[in-house]
């Protein structure tokens, strides 16, 4: 380790009586990246709270470059150099980028703005992030990867020494993702140390120099990356032996074609404010059969689920349930044939997250526990929960407990648990373990095995190659709203699918 | 797998916590506190009598909160309530006086030219129901916000129950129509007795039947409910309809407890409506709330008032502290969910 920048000694914190973190050490070196990894609940976002001054810790002390430190608000940290990247970014949607970067800290003389000043510096900054746009677009018009990088330049701005990252490539393309870490290696060599936080562990071992693993509140390990593996941190994460990613076992596809989607298009705009448009998507899903769907994000993939789904309308094209013509307006009407969709951002799109178990996982299949058709027959309802309880292991408390006292996979459980409760033809599972820890990943991926086991013909979106790789018994490319590919998943390799998704199919 | 399922823990997160059950039952602890502390003060507070009294006073403003609470689950608001209430009190009157050529005729209790008590209500109601499918029509056909929708609808039919009045009240009904204002059966008074009956029928809705948890789904997240199937803008229009519904009913009691109709009555009730759901715990926001918190938090207001009005305390100061509880309600709604959240 270099010199030290950061140390976090014995840091102890609970809540009402519940210990959150317990005698916790976080060492960051000088212009070191630094992995910190733990499964969802492990303790990290509370130690993130506390180092960027959000929470006051009961115990243990923060040193910063030899210093004891004390943070008693977000402004203490970032005065001393500690600047934070939330996954769910905070610029001011109305205001431009320059303004965004410099929120609070605008340069003029007394109450007056300069601009001139304003939009240069801002403009310096930019081009060290490798943003090259005008500073006075509005952050409601860039893209999340493009909002991210202005985040950076206003870390940037504020002369930080550590920035913190909290999953900041959970929503970016595999493109966007080289950049950010083209940008972060150039810190490292500016002598700027960053946390970062991630699920994905390729881009531990691609991008960190050391890691420190937490589980259950505590501190388990730090080390070196360059002396382990990812088999390693994933034991160390769950405390227990998985293997990395399990590949579907004997599939049991069947020749019946189950949804038939032809030629469907749509314009850009469309309606829709950013939509992509779609080309003349053509793919078909057997009964029984994973199809996985692998494509950058803005590639089209989310709006071709979306569009068969009814959830967004779409110019021409047909789809076909069983051999009959589809024509969606609604969810609705998808749905009573037979169609379910787990959408990409589960509390978003999918949960009622102030709400109990029993209310988010009997929304889509009232039918099936109401009496006289207006009554929730709260008998069924309970005999219903307990059983998907068992069959997809959700654990809960019980049927009251609120969904966002859950964590990650168990909510997502929920929803898959919604859509089986109405016994669907064709399941699309858009994202399906986006912000899952390892361990749940595991087993949501073996409920998607069982179900296509039942018979329901599954499509599975995922940014994640190795996910499509191991759970789909067959793989679409998808590039810029239009199907570049089709391989067997046992034919297939990541370098394959990335060609597919990423160079023009035309030219190919 | 089934070995991972089995080891791992079970959430700890939820335990009974006295925070959270004192936060759960807030309104009602405050509600003891206040008719307690007021019959200390005030030994005619904690009478049979006023009690009643105070129930008959709130049950219009209650039946008001009942819609009113069915419109707030699902985030939106009705600011119009009570002028379509002047409204359809107004066409209840009309008719029971048999037209509007009889209208300014002052009634000795047998006009026996108007409709029966049965054909008033129903028009009432009807206006009341007509105005809010307007208003939902608005909102989820053209996306209008609902307090926009609702504040021109507050001054519209405002403005429709002057046109319609000719600005004099419509006073004089016969006794089967007044009975619903002013009866009694045994020591309960009507209006308490059709308050109550509303309640739990609005709270059989909310809690067991699908579409009380389709309501609900609307508020908690519009987006997820309409991508689990449901029919999102069908249920927002009915929860105007359904305001608008309470908004007739209660402008029929309203009109036989007075004995009279006037283009004024109502005005200002949205506050005090709007007061009552909120104090009952019900969000702004949407997706949380129930009947009994607005039973509660109505009767709370009802209270309030009465004994402030026990103690001499001047109409002018009750609106101050009207104004600041409905503050300090919000304010502590948003106090309890951030601790929740760091807990």
């Amino acid at each position: 380790m270099r010199q030290p920048l950061l140390q976090m000694n014995g840091i102890t914190k609970s809540f009402g009586g519940i210990s959150a973190l317990r005698a916790v050490d976080l060492r960051v070196g000088a212009g070191e990246v630094h992995a910190l990894l733990g499964e969802n609940g492990a303790g990290k976002s509370t130690l993130l709270k506390i180092l960027s001054g959000a929470q006051s810790p009961d115990a243990g002390e923060i040193n910063l470059l030899g210093a004891k430190a004390t943070f008693n608000s977000p402004q203490d940290a970032q005065r001393s150099g500690i600047a934070t990247i939330y996954q769910e970014l905070t610029l001011v949607p109305g205001m431009s980028i320059a303004e965004n970067i410099f929120l609070g800290r605008e340069p003029g003389r007394a109450s007056f703005v300069d601009w001139g000043r304003l939009v240069d510096e801002a403009q310096g900054l930019m081009s060290k992030v490798g943003l090259e746009k005008n500073p006075r677009i509005l952050a409601r018009d860039l893209s999340v990867a493009e909002q991210q990088l202005v985040e950076i330049a206003r870390a940037l701005s504020m002369r930080s020494k550590l920035i913190i990252m909290d999953e900041p490539t959970a929503a970016l393309s595999n493109a966007e993702v080289d950049r950010l870490f083209d940008i972060v290696s150039g810190f490292r060599d500016e002598g700027l140390s960053v946390i970062f936080v991630t699920h994905r562990l390729e881009e531990v071992m691609r991008v960190c120099d050391r890691f420190t693993i937490l589980r259950d509140g505590a501190f388990v390990c730090e080390g070196d990356v360059a002396d382990t593996s990812i088999d390693a941190i994933i034991r160390h994460m769950v405390g227990r032996e998985i293997t990395a990613m399990q590949r579907r076992p004997a599939p049991a596809a069947t020749e019946r074609v189950v949804l038939r989607v032809e030629n469907l298009s749509r314009r850009r705009g469309a309606e829709g404010l950013n939509a992509m448009a779609l080309h003349d998507v053509c793919f078909e899903v057997r009964r029984g059969e994973i199809l996985g769907i692998a494509g950058l994000v803005g590639s089209g993939r989310t709006e071709t689920a979306r569009a068969v789904f009814g959830a967004d309308p779409f110019d021409s094209g047909n789809i076909f349930i069983d051999g009959v013509s589809l024509r969606p307006t609604s969810p609705q009407d998808a749905i009573r044939r037979g169609i379910g969709l787990v959408p990409e951002d589960r509390k978003q799109q999918a949960l009622f997250l102030s709400q109990s178990i029993r209310a988010n996982l009997t929304v889509a299949a009232q039918d099936r526990v109401s009496r006289l058709g207006v009554f929730i027959d709260s008998g069924a309802e309970d005999t219903l929960i307990s059983e998907y309880r068992k069959l997809l292991r959700i654990r809960m408390l019980g049927p009251e407990q609120i969904v966002s006292d859950l964590s990650g996979g168990n909510q997502q459980k929920i929803v898959l648990a919604r859509w089986l409760a109405l016994g669907p033809k064709v399941l699309i599972v858009d994202e399906p373990t986006r912000g899952i820890d390892v361990g749940a990943k595991a087993e949501v991926h073996n409920l998607l095995f069982q179900m296509a086991s039942t018979g329901i013909a599954i499509v599975v979106i995922s940014s994640e190659l190795p996910e499509v790789l191991a759970i789909s018994d067959r793989i679409i490319t998808m590039r810029e709203g239009r199907v570049t590919g089709e391989v067997q998943a046992d034919d297939a390799n990541p370098e394959m699918l990335m060609a597919l998704m990423t160079v023009d199919a035309v030219a190919a | 797998m089934a070995q991972v399922a089995a080891e791992a823990p079970v959430p700890k997160r939820q335990q009974i916590r006295p925070f959270n059950v004192v936060a759960r039952f807030a309104p009602v602890l405050f509600l003891v506190v206040l008719m307690i502390g007021f019959s200390i003060l005030e030994p005619r507070f904690l009478t049979p009598l006023n009690l009643f009294n105070v129930l008959r006073q709130v049950s219009i403003y209650g039946l008001l909160a009942i819609g009113m609470t069915f419109v707030i689950l699902t985030a939106g608001i009705d600011l119009s309530i009570g002028s379509i209430l002047a409204l359809a009190g107004l066409v209840a009157a009309v008719v029971a006086k048999g037209g509007l050529d009889n209208r300014f005729s002052v009634g000795d209790g047998s006009a026996a030219t108007g409709f029966g008590w049965e054909v008033a209500a129903l028009a009432a109601i009807g206006v009341g129901v007509a105005a809010g499918f307007v208003q939902g029509l608005a909102i989820t056909r053209f996306k209008v916000p609902p307090f926009v929708v609702t504040l021109g609808g507050m001054s519209a039919f405002r403005g429709a129950a002057l046109l319609f009045s000719g600005g004099g009240p419509v006073s004089g009904f016969d006794e089967a129509f007044v009975w619903w204002g002013q009866g009694k059966l045994g020591p309960v008074p009507v209006p308490v007795l059709i308050f109550v009956l509303f309640a739990i029928i609005a709270h059989i809705t909310l809690s067991y039947t699908r579409y009380g948890r389709q309501i609900y789904a609307v508020g908690g997240n519009p987006e997820a409910a309409r991508l689990a199937g449901l029919n999102v803008q069908k249920i927002i229009l009915s929860v105007y309809v359904i305001t608008g519904f309470f908004a007739g009913l209660g402008a029929f009691v309203l009109a036989a407890r007075l004995n009279s109709a006037e283009a004024v009555a109502g005005t200002g009730f949205e506050l005090t409506v709007i007061a009552s759901v909120v104090i009952g715990g019900t969000s702004l926001f949407g997706g949380t709330g129930t009947i009994f918190g607005t039973v509660i938090g109505t009767v709370l207001i009802g209270v309030l008032l009465n004994g402030l009005v026990l103690l001499d305390v001047s109409a002018y100061v009750q609106q101050i502290i009207i104004g600041m509880i409905i503050v300090l309600a919000v304010a502590f709604d948003t106090f309890v969910k951030s601790r929740r959240r760091i807990l």
